[in-house]
């Protein structure tokens, strides 16, 4: 397990040292990245001294150390439109961006497990049909158009849900408010309801084909057999001797699962003005704003490099096989 | 002139092509759905090719004493608003259709990029091993370590937007997948004695890799290529949406999703509905077309997709 454990992290190591590189090559791949730092009337006396102040007149290899060295201590620079350390913008935004997360996963998971056991052991009838019909729409309908049809309906129609906002529950909790976090989490939570089933859907349908198919497999297993034929009875059997197998694959995905997560947060707050990493990515994007785009990117790529290996890590202490072979391969 | 050996050189392939195309037939009969996604998807191409011959009006045509108009209430000359106007009085109908073009172009192009790096790098990384198959293997990684949503905004950012940008960024974005399956099959058909006839019979390594092992791992690729058209035009539609994809001036269903957002709240639900609804579409019927062509190839593929 200690091989397994010191393989995954110089794994890790190698993708971080990836990541700062692909960040640091986007800036160059347009040409001189000055461009994107100067107003467009910039005159070729400014572009000269931006250049200079910016460091782009140096060697490539000299930038792309220092731009390292910056990323370790999380400067990123100056937003351009906020005239503000990038970084800083971000981070005040990453509680609300986090909630929202956790809460489409927690969410996704939490249906897509009963939905896919319903629609295994009712296998060909049809429970087995709705729920594989739902989950083929829900892998088809893009995110934020989910957001925007439950805006008109939930939202503007029947007016059941805010269409819009974000009540923190992370910062006070942070910031040491216990009390001021948990009287905030009702209302926290009404504003997660739409917002977090656009961003989850997807997640919801693509698990709930996992768990079903997974479970299929397990059902077939000799295991399962000897179970039955011992006379346990069939609940014993899928919640003791089924299911425990059968949810391992979907732990495996949990973690990249958080990638399709992040990159439907990114979109589904722009549409409803959720004051996340995402609307703050989308604004930065229009105006052009590269220093807080790359801090932005930059910092959920990192997150979501950790989760990754902490899930991987994780998956090793579930599966009694990966402790006495260490590890999968 | 064929070699006596040549026999040899053909894999174990399924004889019979009318055959096969008949079972490829009832399968999809029998299963109801693929039907209806060839069908959608056919007309969805029609309108991407003939567009503008079948568009009522020009794309691009304002009109702002019938802007916001719902649907079927008269537009101008004579013609109707079938699907309703937008804010700047162009007709949806006519956008939708214009829209096809670009969501079945990108996403098919993109699958090209993609998938041509991907099949190349899988080939040469399953038939050479070593220090190829590591570089490209851990190349693949990092790529996946890396949200590629988040991937692909920080490189048009730079990059600017445009259809190409978009298909070289959505393409890359598809190699790993490729590359993977592509690796693994080729591994292991590498040894298999049809490709060691031909080692035998002197061809050149690239014509091993790519005329006797190529053709016989193409076909669990276009499951894998229906699914990932569909993740494609979902990411497509979402940059055009953040306003990263082709330029204002193009329709696309992405970006009129977006500027439908500005008069959500006045109820103009047409402009919101009707592309969301062509995006969904196209998405299912690639998605049901790729789940009836592994049905058909290959049920145990169900593993890797």
């Amino acid at each position: 397990m200690g091989a397994y454990v010191l393989r995954r992290l110089t794994q890790s190591i190698i993708v971080v040292i990836g990541v700062t590189l692909v960040s640091f090559l986007a800036l160059q791949i347009g040409g001189d990245p000055t461009y994107l730092f100067v107003s467009e009337r910039a005159s070729l006396e400014e572009i000269e001294a931006a250049r200079r102040a910016l460091g782009f007149d140096r060697p490539l290899h000299v930038q792309y150390l220092s731009f390292v060295g910056d990323l370790v201590r999380g400067d990123f620079g100056q937003s351009l439109s906020y005239r503000q350390p990038a970084m800083a913008i971000v981070l005040e935004a990453l509680p609300a961006t986090i909630e929202l997360t956790l809460f489409s996963m927690l969410m996704a998971l939490s249906l897509a497990i009963p939905l896919g056991v319903l629609a295994a052991i009712n296998r060909g009838t049809s429970w087995d049909g709705s729920v594989t019909t739902f989950a083929m729409l829900g892998q088809s309908i893009p995110n934020f158009w989910l957001g925007i049809m439950m805006i008109l309906v939930f939202g503007l129609y029947l007016r059941w849900f805010p269409i819009s906002g974000h009540v923190p529950f992370l910062t006070p909790l942070l910031a040491g408010d216990v009390a001021g976090a948990f009287g905030n989490l009702p209302r926290t939570l009404y504003h997660l309801v739409l917002p977090g089933l656009a961003v989850g859907t997807y997640s919801l349908a693509r698990n709930t084909r996992l768990v079903r198919s997974s479970l299929l497999e397990v059902l077939e297993e000799d295991y399962v057999r000897t179970a039955r034929s011992k006379g346990l009875p069939e609940k014993r059997v899928l919640f003791h001797h089924a299911l425990r197998n059968a949810w391992l694959p979907v732990v495996t995905v949990i973690g990249l699962e958080f990638g399709f997560l992040l990159g439907g947060v990114v979109v589904v707050e722009t549409v409803f003005s959720y004051p996340g990493i995402g609307r703050l990515l989308f604004a930065a994007i229009n105006q052009r704003d590269i220093p807080l785009v790359q801090a932005g990117v930059v910092l959920l790529a990192g997150i979501f490099i950790v989760l990754n290996l902490v899930v991987d890590l994780l998956y090793v202490r579930l599966d009694p096989r990966m402790r006495l072979a260490g590890g999968r391969g | 002139m064929s070699r006596p050996a040549d026999a040899l050189l053909v894999a174990p392939r399924e004889s019979g092509f009318r055959r096969e195309v008949r079972r490829a037939a009832r399968v999809m009969v029998d299963a109801r759905w693929p039907v209806f996604a060839v069908i959608f998807l056919g007309l969805t191409a029609l309108a991407a090719v003939f567009g503008p011959l079948l568009a009522p009006f020009d794309p691009n045509r304002q009109n702002l004493v019938l802007r916001l108009a719902e649907p079927m209430a008269a537009g101008p000359d004579g013609g109707v608003f079938w699907l309703g106007s937008d804010a700047l009085g162009r007709d949806v109908l006519t956008r939708l259709l214009y829209g096809a073009r670009i969501s079945l172009t990108v996403g098919i192009a993109a699958i090209s990029v993609g998938g041509t790096i991907g099949i190349v790098a899988g080939l040469l990384a399953g038939y050479f091993g070593g220090w190829v198959d590591d570089v490209v293997m851990r190349l693949g990684d990092i790529q996946l370590a890396f949200p590629f949503i988040l991937l692909a905004i920080m490189f048009l950012v730079v990059l600017g937007s445009g259809v190409w940008n978009l298909v070289l960024v959505l393409g890359i974005g598809q190699w790993v997948t490729y590359a993977r399956i592509v690796r693994a099959d080729t591994l292991s058909l590498r040894e298999k004695e049809f490709v060691e006839a031909a080692r035998a019979l002197g061809d050149s390594t690239p014509s091993i890799i790519f005329r006797t092992i190529l053709p016989n791992i193409l076909a669990p690729l276009t499951v894998i290529a229906s699914f990932n058209v569909a993740s494609v035009i979902l990411s497509e539609a979402a940059l055009s949406f953040l306003g990263l994809g082709v330029p204002p001036s193009v329709p696309t269903w992405g970006s009129m999703l977006a500027e439908s957002r500005d008069t959500l709240v006045a109820n103009t639900w047409w402009l919101a509905v009707f592309p969301g609804v062509a995006i969904m579409l196209t998405v299912l019927s690639f998605n049901i077309l790729g789940d009836w062509l592994r049905d058909f190839l290959d049920p145990r593929l169900r593993e890797r997709t």
